[in-house]
């Protein structure tokens, strides 16, 4: 059993398909929509979390693959700079999943990536901009 | 028994003062009593970062072939606009200053994302700044545009001047409404959402030496990174507020106008920030050494989290519209903890002034001191404290 996040962007042309329920049909895979930015007949963009066996995750990317969806691992968007945070702790109560954890003893910040859901909100929080999420 | 600052000098000029931060004096005091300590220990240091709106810095950028008058003409510095109502080069850069096409909150809320205190993080990181220049033109002075790199290492000065720093105690932002605000105390949650708040606490500086004992003019402080020097009390200095049994004000009271050679500077200690929808500006790292004279300073500089209060303001409409009362007193404490309970809510907290950055700065400030490369000084006059009946006044409008 493998769980794999993965940012989507469907092309025009793609964004009126049903893509996601094939997924869960044919390749038997959980799917956990994290975030999702859909306009009709533009660019579609989904953040998700898959889960399955490992064999049917790669089957089903590669079904995306070939239809032009965009597949890119989540881990690579979110980025937070270390030597950029200050730790003032300005961005503990904005995130949503304890993505961005402090050590109370040390008041230092730490980020998770594992919890990250890319839900953006802590970067308009972030005074020094230490938070970058490049979709 | 009472110590001189010139005693404790000799003992850091021979490497054998007694330091502790601010933090380590709480334990050993608990540990040794009072007496013992107050014996013991020569200096207590203290430390803060966090954002300083009142900074900026004044530069002297040296003479153009012909010459250019500046003063009171327009300078830019990487398109932020200094101020130079002074003599030829001399511009002042102020922390939230903007480009002038910078949209601010026309697209809400703004990003702030490059101002003054960007500019000065970037001088002092020894960037190139680009510098623009327009000038009337005399005929003492006949060029009239300046388009150049400057560099700090090139200026004749570049001096850091706060007007206001080192806030003695600060608010509890909360958001009473029911959309998100944007405010210099952060992002605030509807309804209660959060609560953030802005001090060091038991490490600050002027909440260790709580009626400016040993804290006055010409006081030698640790600042952005280098030596700089206490000069006269803050813009909003206001010694009057209510004090707890320990003297340590509940509510903002004194503050600091401080400055130091930029040159000798970092820009670890001296950062430029962005607070959306609100505005750009310096985050400034200070420490205040203390020293122990007498029994009395050490009990201040005892204080801890549990014991300093802060009152909770609601800033969708108490703070914006000057109404006065707060939601009630909670203590640092219990705002490190990550939770506070305001009318009968749990609100979770944030922070904006960096608890472990201030501890980096007590502990550097120690180093520097047992080193033997940090002297204290006396003050050459007092920072008006309670006696001073000097109050916070708001602006009366008077119309024209």
């Amino acid at each position: 059993m493998q769980k794999k996040r993965i940012v989507l962007t469907f092309p025009p042309n793609l964004v009126e398909q049903p893509i996601t329920y094939h997924l869960v049909k044919d390749y038997d895979l959980m799917i956990n929509i994290l975030s999702a930015r859909v306009t009709p007949k533009e660019e579609g963009k989904l953040v998700m979390e898959l889960s399955g066996k490992k064999r049917l995750i790669d089957e089903g990317l590669q079904y995306l693959s070939n239809l032009g969806v965009n597949i890119q691992p989540l881990a690579k968007d979110i980025t937070w700079y270390k030597d950029k945070c200050t730790h003032c702790t300005a961005c503990i109560t904005i995130c949503p999943s304890g993505a961005l954890a402090l050590d109370r003893k040390e008041m230092l910040i730490s980020f998770i990536k594992d919890r990250c859901i890319a839900c953006e909100l802590c970067i308009p929080a972030c005074p020094y901009k230490a938070i970058e999420i490049q979709f | 028994m009472a110590k001189t600052i010139k005693e404790i000098n000799e003992k850091i000029k021979r490497g054998s003062a007694v330091v502790v931060t601010a933090e380590e004096i709480i334990d050993l005091v608990e540990k040794k009593g009072v007496k013992k300590v107050a014996q013991e220990i020569d200096v207590v240091t203290t430390g803060t970062f966090g954002p300083m709106c009142s900074s900026g810095a004044y530069l002297n950028v040296g003479h153009s072939k012909p010459r250019i008058k500046l003063g009171a003409g327009r300078a830019y510095l990487n398109d932020i606009p200094a101020y130079t109502g002074f003599a030829a080069v001399d511009i002042y850069i102020g922390a939230t200053a903007l480009p002038d096409d910078d949209p601010r909150n026309q697209v809400f809320p703004g990003g702030f994302n490059y101002g003054g205190g960007h500019v000065i993080e970037d001088l002092v990181a020894g960037k190139d700044i680009k510098l623009v220049g327009i000038a009337y033109g005399t005929d003492c002075y006949p060029k009239k545009k300046i388009e150049t790199w400057i560099n700090m290492k090139d200026l004749n000065e570049a001096v850091l001047f706060n007007p206001r720093n080192c806030y003695q105690n600060y608010n509890v932002a909360v958001n009473l409404s029911d959309k998100v605000i944007y405010t210099y105390m952060g992002i605030l949650q509807p309804k209660l959402g959060n609560a953030t708040y802005c001090s060091a606490g038991q490490l600050s500086p002027l909440l260790n030496d709580p009626y400016y004992k040993t804290v006055g003019i010409g006081t030698r402080i640790f600042l952005g990174g280098g030596i700089g020097y206490v000069v006269w009390n803050g813009t909003q200095h206001n010694p009057m507020v209510k004090r707890g049994e320990n003297g340590v004000p509940k509510f903002p009271a004194g503050t600091l106008c401080v400055m130091g050679n930029l040159k000798q500077m970092s820009s670890e200690w001296l950062k430029g920030a962005s607070f959306t929808g609100y505005g750009a500006t310096l985050t400034v790292g200070i420490g205040i050494p203390i020293p122990i004279l007498n029994e009395e300073i050490l009990r201040y500089t005892m204080v801890k989290d549990e014991v300093i209060w802060a009152q909770v303001v609601d800033y969708s409409e108490s703070y914006p519209q000057v109404k006065p009362g707060s939601l009630g007193e909670v203590s640092y404490a219990q705002l490190k903890s990550g939770k506070i309970t305001v009318n009968n809510k749990e609100v979770p907290t944030g922070g904006l002034s960096s608890y472990a950055k201030a501890r980096q700065i007590a502990e550097l400030l120690k180093r520097w001191i047992k080193k033997g490369e940090f002297l204290l000084t006396e003050p050459v006059a007092p920072i008006p404290s309670v006696e001073s009946n000097i109050h916070f006044k708001l602006l009366n409008e008077r119309p024209i």
